[in-house]
């Protein structure tokens, strides 16, 4: 049997940018490992760094020093086998809903049928059956977000990317895409890391989650959530688990903000 | 829709119904002008002579045939003009090499009036036909050149970044992303494009050669001093050049249907 895939491996990442000549430490020494079919949710208040360790994971940035590493081998660039969903929907304005997901496969070998079938299944998969033909502003921006979903997976990569995907929807299409989320990793069985600004969603969705800290971006803490999916918002459990999170930023906040006169 | 004008260029023509308001006050005025005898009929001849002017020409005179040529020329001086305008607009949209090495060049020789090409181009192509062609092909390109190296060069980052994921080829990242992006853009520098050309080929009836055109008719008017003839030229080169304009926003409006 061939050992499941999917499993990512970060060691010792640093990334620096430079604003207005001056450098920026975006990510200090990152290290984490996510196990294959793992669902990690990383939370942490903005300009932490979430963004900068996707898109190293994704390839479209590259880490200053330290590897990360997909089933072995290190990431040196963009791959079909990764998928990323970015906040905004990003959709190609000029292209139909079929259109837009059908780019995801135009560079993976298959037939045309098989290409028809995969896309028509991820339509499916993502509740858009009947707006194939639409066009990017015509559709709603849950709707936008679920095409962006389906491009991503149609590919079916073996670990797939979220950045804030829900972030800009009302908490109504909001609760209901998470919903969709859980359900399509529960199908794929992929591994999935969903960065994510709403502690509430981090916990109902991950089996664990990060919790980042800013200036260094960095990770503050793990907290595993140990309960089975798919999980009831009110449970008692939840509710302990996400008050935690929420008051350890709290006082991650309050440290470094006693630290920035200092080092100012 | 992006609105890359030309230098100078004229801006896409607003609704029809204001368009016409000053012109048919023009025409009112000069008929009341020559009816009340405010002008010399011999400079500023009344509408229904021009009219009987017009009638003439087209059953027996040279009008059709005079009016084929200037759109002939128009269009293969267009045609010409477009596809090595939305080539060379590409290449420079894309090509940061190409970019720095010919877009200083483009920019200087652009400032040269348009006439002033006329003598180079008459020495080269001589002065019939081909030349007038080359003329009109050297003012339609440059509103595409321009409008098709912005459009092509503001492919949205966001967009690039999705290519990069899925793993985009050169290919791939020119025709599913730079020019669809740069269509809008692309489309503006047509009917720019379009909107010159017809002034060029006018120029080039004035300035190259006498032959077939509406430019030869005018020419030819002002020869026997027939200002029936010249003032029906004049009003035929504007009609046209309206109806050239009108055309090219109707077609843009609908190629691009996503918006
Ligand atoms: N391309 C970039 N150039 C310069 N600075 C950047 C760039 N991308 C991110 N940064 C900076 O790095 C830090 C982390 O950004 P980001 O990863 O987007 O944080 P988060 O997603 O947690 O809000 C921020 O201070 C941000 O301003
Ligand atoms: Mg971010």
């Amino acid at each position: 049997m061939t050992s499941p895939r999917g499993q990512i491996d970060i060691s010792g990442v640093t990334k620096r940018f430079r604003i207005k000549d001056r450098p920026l430490l975006a990510l200090d020494q990152i290290s984490l490992s996510v196990a294959p079919g793992e669902f990690v949710s990383i939370v942490g208040p903005s300009g932490c760094g979430k963004s900068t360790l996707l898109r190293l994971l994704a390839g479209l940035e590259r880490a200053d020093s330290g590897r990360l590493v997909k089933d072995g081998t290190e990431i040196s660039g963009p791959s079909l086998d990764r998928g990323l969903v970015f906040q905004e929907p990003r959709l190609f304005p000029w292209l139909t809903v079929v259109q837009n997901i059908t780019l995801g496969l135009q560079n993976q070998r298959m037939s045309r049928a098989e290409r028809r079938r995969g896309v028509a299944e991820h339509i499916d998969l993502v509740g858009l059956a009947g707006f194939e033909n639409a066009y990017p502003h015509q559709l709603s921006g849950g709707m936008a977000q679920r095409a962006a979903i389906a491009r991503a997976l149609v590919n079916r990569p073996e670990v797939l990317l979220l950045d804030e995907p829900f972030g800009a929807l009302d908490a109504l299409t909001r609760a209901r895409l998470q919903g969709e989320l859980q359900r399509i990793w529960a199908h794929e069985g992929i591994t999935m890391l969903l960065v994510t600004h709403d502690v509430d969603e981090a916990v109902i969705l991950g089996d664990r989650v990060v919790v980042m800290a800013p200036r260094p971006g960095r990770i503050a803490r793990g907290v595993e959530v140990d309960l089975p999916h798919p999980r009831i918002r009110a449970d008692d459990r939840l509710v302990r688990l996400r008050n935690d999170i929420i008051l350890g930023l709290e006082a991650d906040e309050a440290s470094t903000n006693a630290q920035r006169p200092a080092a100012a | 829709m992006t609105d890359v004008a030309a230098p100078n260029g004229p801006r896409i023509a607003p609704s029809v119904h204001r368009g016409l308001v000053l012109p048919v006050a023009l025409l009112a005025a000069w008929e009341l002008s020559s009816r009340l005898g405010l002008a010399d009929p011999r400079f500023l001849p009344p509408l229904e002579i021009i009219a009987r002017s017009g009638w003439h020409e087209m059953m027996e005179g040279r009008l059709w045939g005079d009016l084929l040529a200037s759109l002939r020329r128009d269009l293969s001086g267009f045609g010409l003009g477009a596809t090595i305008g939305i080539a060379l607009g590409t290449v420079l949209g894309l090509s940061r090499l190409a970019d720095r090495i010919l877009t200083p060049w483009f920019n200087g020789l652009k400032q040269i009036a348009l006439v002033a090409w006329i003598p180079l181009i008459s020495m080269w192509f001589g002065f019939d036909e081909a030349a007038k062609v080359v003329f009109v092909a050297l003012a339609a390109c440059i509103p595409v050149v321009l409008n098709t190296q912005e459009g092509v060069r503001a492919a949205p980052l966001p967009l690039i970044e999705v290519g990069r994921t899925l793993r985009f080829s050169r290919t791939q990242f020119l025709l599913r992303l730079h020019l669809p992006a740069a269509l809008p853009s692309i489309l503006t520098g047509l009917h720019l494009g379009l909107i010159y050309a017809w002034l060029a080929t006018v120029g080039a009836e004035y300035f190259m050669a006498v032959g077939p055109g509406i430019g030869g008719l005018i020419i030819a008017g002002r020869e026997r001093f027939d200002m029936p003839l010249v003032l029906l030229g004049i009003l035929i080169l504007g009609c046209i050049g309206f109806a050239i304009d009108r055309m090219a926003g109707w077609i843009e409006h609908r190629l691009i249907r996503w918006h």
